[in-house]
């Protein structure tokens, strides 16, 4: 007797319950509805054992405190901020910092990362071995350590204030940081704003062009003397024209420290060039890994046409290997975010040091705080995957399939 | 199958099971055998460890006379070393039953946390500290300067609170930890560092070279320093309470570790009581009639403790001050034991 597959249900009920249920039909979804309704239980008795023992010992509860003064001040705001501006402020201020930390962090940590991986597959055996010994270095050295460092060494490289190094007299170099002037906004400043905006789209217009230009007629046009052109002269006509866009305030040493002009502390200095030198050990073996991926005949036709190693590895292998490189790319991106949180260690003002360090002491409410902070961690996690996850699938369209 | 079903039921009768919380710490720490006490990382003078694993300190000395008064023994303490920020989540979780560790009591940590202050070991104040080459006198002068401080303390906010109320601009840099504070002010990255006068001295005997540093004479903020327990148990508060309050009598009484003995054959009606011969005041605290002696015994009276760890007998070398007693110019007053 030969055995027979089922053939799948026709009726809507039968097809539903081999959707819901799969094998175990009906009491598969029984089962699967308990179990979510059990979980949802857990859950429900977990939040109101926790709100209530928070009550019977009279702790406070609730997210009230973040309209409540928050009393101390930060070293470095991207907003404006002072003492008796509220916890949400304070909340926004730490986010900021982090996420500065984390974009420079990560557009430094990618460089760095390509550089080393293709110094490392390079034939000139000193370079590959310089590279190799990079990653080798920094991979296996705490960050934590790293960052210890970085901030040690560079704080005592520093002179003190009042013996900064000065570049002109308008950039000054200390321990306390590289004090440079502020642009102050004037009435050209709008102006021109939108010449710079027009250049840049005229730019793109011409670089379209051209382009078509080159897959219709095969003419290769340059245009690189017209956008040089256009992105210098026409910001400059419109400052002749509208007056000047800016004017600056230069800084100037008065007491302790210098008066005017903005500072970048050597906290964030620290803290950006170890975790773009770290990431960047892991980011190199990533895409080490995804060009070792691309099929070596690649290279091979690549050289075949005429193209020098450099052309064929940035026309023919790199993009291929993207796909391969994007994955774990984003892994360290994420990875990178994350570790901006041991900026509490040099006293960097981040989202960990400022919201779940200073306001979670001073408030005492440790619960809605993490919960706060883990929530805005993964919400930037989530979007950077997401931003990657859009990048690989366009990669992965344009490559069919 | 039938598997599947009964372990949902068992899962489910424990998760209905609910779990009471007794507020019944002595009991806990007499089954325990230990006090579970909740002290810093490591601040001479208060609570540090010596090369050797004992801690010594004022705040340490509390937790040892608690235990000296429930088990006559100075070392049934066990020690759990907290960070600012842990400090008040180990206590309200009941991980340790008294936080001994330089807090200093304010309103909202009396209401917000869950727990009650039960007393103040050491009156303190913030300050400041430069180094003696910037040639600056007073904390007015410190105007558009860089001031290290630590975070999860009150300082953040007096130091902010100060700067602003005199028109001063300054640059905050803030560290987790107190050491990583002091080592960025000794590298030169701030000018001034600022926290509890006493941590000013205790720091200072840590760096490379103390004598290099000055502490200002400013004193711009209140900060009594206490033990805290949970709320919710009075016995166990009113036992912490009174220990404090007893060593601070037993000074005021001139009762020190040596003569304890003697006194205990005085007829003055006020040593009877206090050491025990008279009167049942131990039991009611749920502890035993010569729990004064015990306490003098293993630590000393106020005095002999603050002498020991923080004053003329240490390298910290802090004048009594506010903490002396409140007939001879402090204000260091305890309720009678009567």
């Amino acid at each position: 007797m030969s055995i027979e597959p089922r053939p799948p249900p026709r009726q809507l009920v039968a097809k539903l319950r081999r959707v819901l249920g799969g094998g175990a039909g009906w009491r598969g979804v029984f089962l699967q509805l308990l179990f979510v309704a059990v979980l949802a239980w857990i859950g429900y008795e977990i939040v109101d054992n926790v709100r209530s023992n928070l009550a019977s010992q009279r702790i406070a509860a609730g997210f009230g405190f973040l309209t409540n003064n928050a009393g101390f001040d930060v070293n470095q705001t991207l907003i404006p901020y002072s003492g008796s501006d509220s916890y949400a402020r304070v909340f926004v201020v730490g986010l900021l910092n982090t996420l500065l930390v984390a974009v420079i962090g990560i557009f430094f940590a990618t460089v760095i990362g390509f550089l080393v991986a293709l110094g490392r597959l390079s034939p000139n055996w000193l370079l590959a071995r310089i590279s190799g010994g990079y990653v080798e270095l920094l991979r296996n050295i705490p960050l934590l350590f790293q960052i210890l460092f970085w901030y040690l060494a560079v704080l005592q490289a520093l002179p003190p204030p009042r013996q900064s190094i000065s570049l002109f007299d308008l950039f000054f170099l200390s321990n306390r940081g590289l004090v440079v002037p502020t642009p102050i906004p004037h009435a050209g400043l709008e102006a021109v704003a939108i010449a710079l905006l027009l250049a840049i789209s005229a730019s793109l217009l011409l670089r379209f062009y051209a382009q078509r230009q080159l897959f219709q007629s095969g003419r290769m046009l340059t245009i690189w003397p017209y956008i040089v052109g256009l992105i210098i002269g026409l910001p400059l006509i419109a400052s002749l024209a509208f007056g000047s866009p800016v004017s600056f305030e230069i800084p100037q040493l008065r007491g302790f420290n210098f008066a005017g002009g903005s500072r970048i502390i050597p906290e964030f200095v620290a803290l950006t060039l170890a975790l773009s030198t770290y990431t960047g050990a892991f980011i190199a073996e990533v895409v080490r890994a995804g060009i070792l991926s691309v099929h070596k005949g690649q290279m091979e036709a690549g050289s075949s046409l005429g193209l020098s190693r450099g052309a064929a590895l940035r026309l023919i292998v790199v993009p291929q290997a993207l796909r391969v490189i994007l994955p774990p790319l984003t892994n360290q991106y994420l990875n990178l975010t994350k570790n901006s949180s041991l900026a509490v260690a040099i006293g960097y003002p981040d989202l960990v040091s400022v919201f779940a360090g200073t306001a979670l002491n001073q408030t005492g409410q440790a619960i809605e705080i993490i919960g706060i902070t883990m929530g805005v961690y993964l919400l930037i996690s989530l979007v950077t995957s997401a931003i990657m996850s859009f990048y690989n699938w366009r990669i992965g369209r344009s490559m069919g399939g | 199958m039938k598997r599947v079903y009964l372990v949902f039921a068992l899962a489910l009768a424990v998760g209905f099971s609910v779990q009471s919380a007794a507020a019944q710490t002595l009991k806990t720490v007499k089954d325990r055998g230990m006090v579970a006490c909740g002290v810093s990382q490591g601040l001479p003078g208060f609570s540090s460890p010596d090369d050797k694993g004992n801690w010594t300190g004022i705040d340490v000395d509390i937790c040892r006379a608690v235990a000296a008064a429930i088990f006559n023994d100075p070392t049934k303490v066990k020690f759990v070393p907290l960070s600012a920020k842990d400090r008040f989540t180990a206590l309200q979780s009941g991980e340790i039953d008294v936080l001994s560790r330089n807090t200093t009591w304010t309103l909202s940590r009396d209401t917000t946390l869950g727990a009650n202050f039960t007393g103040v070991t050491y009156y303190d104040g913030q300050g400041f500290m430069v180094r003696k080459s910037l040639k600056v006198n007073s904390a007015l002068e410190l105007n558009s300067a860089s001031v290290c401080v630590q975070t999860g303390t009150t300082t953040e906010q007096n130091l902010a609170d100060f700067f602003k109320s005199n028109n001063m601009k300054y640059e905050v840099v803030a560290f987790a930890g107190g050491d990583e504070t002091v080592k960025a002010y000794e590298s030169g990255r701030c000018d001034a560092f600022t926290t509890d006068a006493s941590g000013l001295y205790a720091y200072r005997l840590k760096m490379a070279s103390p004598d290099d540093h000055v502490v200002l004479p400013e004193i711009i903020s209140k900060e009594p320093l206490g033990p805290m327990v949970r709320h919710g148990d009075d016995q166990w508060f009113d036992l912490v309470k009174w220990v404090l309050f007893a060593m601070v009598d037993a000074e005021e009484l001139g009762i020190t570790q040596r003569n304890v003995d003697e006194m205990t054959k005085s007829d003055k009606p006020e040593l009877k009581r206090v050491l025990g011969t008279d009167g049942n005041f131990g039991e009611q605290l749920g502890l035993t009639k010569d729990w004064v002696i015990r306490i003098v015994k293993s630590v000393g009276n106020y005095g002999e403790t603050f002498d020991r760890n923080v004053g003329a007998g240490s390298p910290l070398k802090i004048a009594r001050g506010l903490n002396q007693l409140w007939n001879k110019g402090g204000i260091q007053y305890a309720p009678p034991i009567r």
